[in-house]
């Protein structure tokens, strides 16, 4: 029986037998986020009608025997953070309450292609910055697993719409770890592809030399088929690889590992890790062994390096991609009485619109970037930038992946960081690095800790544009993970997901 | 290295174009100063033949064929306007008075 706690590959499986429509999958969905999202606060905007529309169009295309994609008729959370026509579009920001955009990102583009249902767009941290959804200007997403604690950010939405069983899908963006946090902290499977797979336009962008969206879902196999669905060459966009997407799909069915090296990162452990993390991780590097993998230690040791390089670049990029909502074309406009000038409505407007964090990162990149300060900070987190790929570059010449812990801790309580930047910055240790270089980076789950019972992640990061690799051990992993606990780690989910 | 003053940032705030109270100035002054603090290890390690990365990918001069491509329409790309006149975004006053 297909139900919302299907994958997603089922759900694909018994919409072309013809045993579940779209439209009533989709009502399926939109029950249980009615039901959990009054607790969860996974959404922003639910998209009923639009969703519907989709639904019954695939439905009678399917009807018509027209040839559909995988994933048509499946439904999907949308990160609020990628323009959809005509649907409201705001980051998480008051500067964006109300917009509607007049066009469509090429994510979305590419997921109305392929006939999948985006039910809504999800809460994310404002303008992605942020580790815990708490910076929404909309109040924050909560832990499906325990609704006191983070759902991890930016992309906290997304990931719990997917705990929470009120998407198989859902797309995130990952800029110092967006997509592999909450995914980690969730249970749940999030991979940011290789910098360049999946076009930038159309997203809203935060740091545009690190960002990259990428898929969101219960299972490493789904993940792979909505891979295939997002990545792409595309004009629109400057920075998009010209060459052919890897097989991911295809390598995450593999199911072995026998003669590839996974390499564990030295400096990813120890201090400042949580004892049932560890474990967990160690646990997992097991089950890889007794798959025919060869476990070799790497050390990358710039790597201690990475956080600060990040927190300099990012919001330096930031304070200059963020310089367009100046209330001219689009979004909030303050102050504006007929007698105030522009630049002060636009210190106004700036001054209401942005919340605590995003102004936090504005001045810092304004800072870094400003003349006597550049070298020292923007031009020293550059170098770094350069040393991290040589770090990576001998890593992998050690081994085919490297792997690591997600987040050095399991989600912690709503409120405990909002103040404390630099400890809320130090959840993204481990997930930094990958960004940095452009490689890829997956995360899945290990295990619950049993100091705390909740979710700990595991990081696979594979060389730019071998993204297959990490979806093969990612693949291989889960599958052994599964058959050893008898059951999927989300069934142990607490009452909220309906079980 | 680090150390921030109040006045500095209320400098950077005016460049940046965000208005800012003095409660808030205060708060971000002593924030900035840890976060300063924790950024600066880059310097430890930035030596002088270390060459800087921009950018992961090797991209340079990416340009596409100069062809006339479906746009937006006025309409369309007035519809998230704050205000319009006619066929145009209205601002605010950009020059004084005289």
């Amino acid at each position: 029986m297909t139900n919302i706690h299907s994958t997603a590959a089922q759900m694909s499986e018994a919409l072309s037998e013809g045993s579940i429509t779209s439209v009533e999958l989709t009502e399926a969905h939109l029950v249980q986020i009615e039901k959990v999202d009054s607790k969860v606060h996974a959404f922003l905007h639910v998209d009923r009608e639009n969703a519907l529309a989709q639904a019954r169009d695939v439905d009678a295309k399917r009807k018509s025997g027209e040839k559909l994609s995988a994933l048509a008729g499946v439904p999907l959370a949308l990160k609020d953070v990628l323009a959809q026509k005509g649907v409201p579009t705001t980051c998480g920001s008051k500067m964006l309450e109300g917009w509607r955009p007049p066009y469509d990102s090429t994510v979305v583009a590419k997921l109305k292609q392929s006939g999948v249902v985006i039910l809504g767009k999800t809460n994310m941290d404002e303008f992605a910055m942020g580790s815990s959804t708490e910076n929404s200007a909309y109040g924050p997403t909560h832990n499906p697993w325990d609704l006191t604690r983070i759902p991890g950010g930016s992309g906290g939405g997304s990931a719990a719409a997917l705990a929470s069983f009120e998407a198989p899908l859902a797309i995130g963006t990952d800029t110092g770890g967006s997509i592999r946090q909450p995914a980690a902290v969730t249970g749940t499977v999030g991979v940011k592809p290789t910098y360049g797979a999946v076009s930038r336009y159309g997203l809203v962008a935060f740091s545009s030399s690190l960002d990259q969206a990428g898929p969101c879902a219960r299972t490493v196999l789904d993940t792979a088929l909505l891979h295939e669905v997002i990545a792409g060459y595309d004009q629109m966009d400057s920075t998009s690889i010209n060459a052919p997407v890897p097989q991911v799909v295809t390598a995450a069915k593999k199911l072995d590992v026998k003669g590839l090296k996974i390499g564990v990162v030295k400096e990813l452990s120890g201090e400042g890790y949580q004892a049932g993390v560890q474990q967990r991780f160690n646990e997992a590097l097991d089950e890889l062994v007794k798959a025919g993998a060869e476990i070799v230690e790497v050390s990358c040791p710039n790597f201690e390096y990475a956080l600060a390089a990040y927190y300099l670049i990012a919001p330096s990029e930031a304070s200059s991609n963020l310089a367009r909502f100046d209330s001219m074309r689009y979004g909030l406009r303050v102050g504006d009485d007929g007698k105030t000038s522009a630049e002060e409505v636009m210190n106004l407007t700036r001054h209401e619109g942005f919340g605590a964090e995003v102004k936090r990162r504005i001045i810092l990149g304004t800072y870094a970037l400003s003349s006597g300060y550049y070298d020292a900070y923007y031009g020293s987190a550059q170098k770094v930038r350069t040393l991290l790929i040589r770090d990576y570059q001998a890593a992998f010449a050690k081994a085919d992946v490297l792997v690591s812990p997600t987040c050095p801790t399991t989600a912690f309580k709503l409120g405990e960081n909002v103040d404390n930047p630099v400890a809320m910055y130090l959840n993204d240790i481990a997930t930094i690095p990958v960004n940095m270089a452009g490689i890829g980076g997956m995360s899945l789950p290990c295990g619950l800790a049993p100091e705390d019972g909740l979710p700990v992640g595991f990081q696979i990061m594979s060389p730019a544009m071998k993204d297959d690799l990490m979806y093969q051990v990612g693949g291989t992993l889960e599958a052994a993970l599964v058959s050893k606990w008898g059951k999927t780690l989300l069934s142990e989910i607490p009452a909220l997901a309906g079980k | 290295m680090a150390g921030i003053s109040r006045d500095e940032v209320a400098h950077l705030a005016r460049l940046a174009r965000i208005e800012m109270s003095d409660s808030e100035l205060d708060h971000l002054a002593t924030q900035l100063d840890s976060i300063l603090v924790a950024v600066a290890s880059v310097q430890e390690v930035a030596q002088a033949d270390v060459s800087p990365t921009s950018h992961p990918l090797p991209l340079t001069n990416v340009i596409r064929e100069d062809l006339v491509r479906p746009s937006l329409t006025s309409d369309e790309a007035l519809s998230g306007a704050p205000a319009k006149v006619d066929h145009r975004f209205k601002v605010p006053q950009i020059l004084g008075e005289e």
